[in-house]
């Protein structure tokens, strides 16, 4: 299409994962919702074109007619048409990651796996050694990796040659809703890897936190409990979606330069003298 | 005999993988499996036998962040 005769070109502005182009700059957690139809409309009203999904044990006892709850939950998001990123959660070696990466891969059909390898309860602090040996075994047997990791510049280099084309590092720990903790190295890897797709992955809370990622050059913000947890996620969603777009758009333009002094914004020239 | 089904001990008479499944009730479910710690693809189900104090895990999607 002539780019001239093409009304949508301002708008469009899709991200790319591992050749995969999506149009919303939001994923969404699919856990902790009050109900299936809330986590439905959520989806739906934020415009999410990626979830993430778990692998957990069935808990119910199979009756007939009676859909197991695992069961009637995968039906949900098939219904929504949404694509699925299915994550380690929890998973705390190396062996336990890859396994739950295969059974996933071959459960929800998808190379893509959010590997998550966790070193520690309090924090929920990636295992950044466990995460690259995991990356790289499951990179070479044809997973496309989206690593949860930290900040850190040579963890993300290494996770790079271990073949992962995201980054995903966090914003704070897991559920904290605290924001950026550490802005500093977040811009600094931005800056860093100019050209791979950065996720903020975990640890917002607040509209306005999506926001300052996505200011500062971020592709993408993921997140699950700040929206899941709010008192009506449905708008908590649609307002992160907005501010997703907001941060973007702010990217896009080019903000004007930060100056100590005030410098008038109404024109000086032309203004009436009094009393003199 | 007895067999540990995610983390609960399970009287089963299933002589395979798959008769296990069918057994439990989840011959129709879209779960992944695993015996002993590996993953056991869904076209190999038939042809894993399963044996006293054989460890399964059976896994479906379930919500995650």
């Amino acid at each position: 299409m002539d780019a001239m005769t093409d009304t949508t070109a301002f708008d469009a502005d899709p991200v790319e994962f591992y050749g995969t182009r999506v149009g919303s700059r939001l994923l969404l957690g699919t856990a902790q919702y009050p109900s299936p139809a809330i986590l439905a409309e959520a989806i739906r009203g934020s415009g999410a074109e990626i979830v993430t999904v778990s692998l957990r044990r069935e808990s119910g006892v199979a009756k007939p007619g009676q859909p197991l709850a695992g069961q009637s939950f995968w039906q949900l998001i098939r219904d929504l048409g949404v694509k699925v990123l299915p994550n380690t959660a929890g998973c705390k070696t190396v062996k336990e990651a890859v396994t739950t990466a295969e059974m996933a891969r071959e459960l929800f059909g998808t190379p893509w796996v959010k590997l998550e390898v966790i070193g520690e309860d309090d924090t929920l602090q990636p295992d950044v050694f466990g995460l690259v040996e995991a990356a790289r075994i499951l990179s070479r047997d044809g997973f496309q990796v989206f690593p949860y990791t930290t900040e850190d510049l040579i963890v993300a280099e290494k996770l790079l040659s271990a073949g992962c084309e995201v980054l995903m590092p966090w914003g704070a720990p897991i559920g904290s809703g605290r924001g950026l903790n550490n802005p500093y190295g977040l811009r600094s890897l931005r800056a860093h890897f100019p050209r791979v797709p950065l996720v903020v992955d975990a640890g917002l809370g607040l509209p306005s936190h999506a926001a300052a990622a996505m200011e500062m050059g971020y592709d993408a913000v993921l997140l699950n409990t700040a929206v899941a947890k709010a008192g009506d996620p449905v708008r908590m969603a649609r307002a992160f979606a907005r501010a997703i777009e907001a941060g973007r758009d702010a990217v896009i333009a080019d903000p004007m330069e930060v100056r100590d002094m005030a410098a008038p914004s109404t024109p000086v020239m032309g203004r009436a003298v009094f009393g003199e | 005999m007895k067999i540990i089904v995610n983390g609960e001990t399970a009287e089963i008479r299933a002589g395979t993988l798959a008769e296990l499944l069918s057994e439990l009730g989840y011959a129709d479910a879209i779960v992944a499996t695993a015996v002993n710690g590996a993953m056991v693809r869904a076209v190999r189900r038939d042809a894993t036998p399963i044996a006293t104090g054989d460890r399964v895990e059976i896994l479906a999607p379930m919500q995650g962040g």
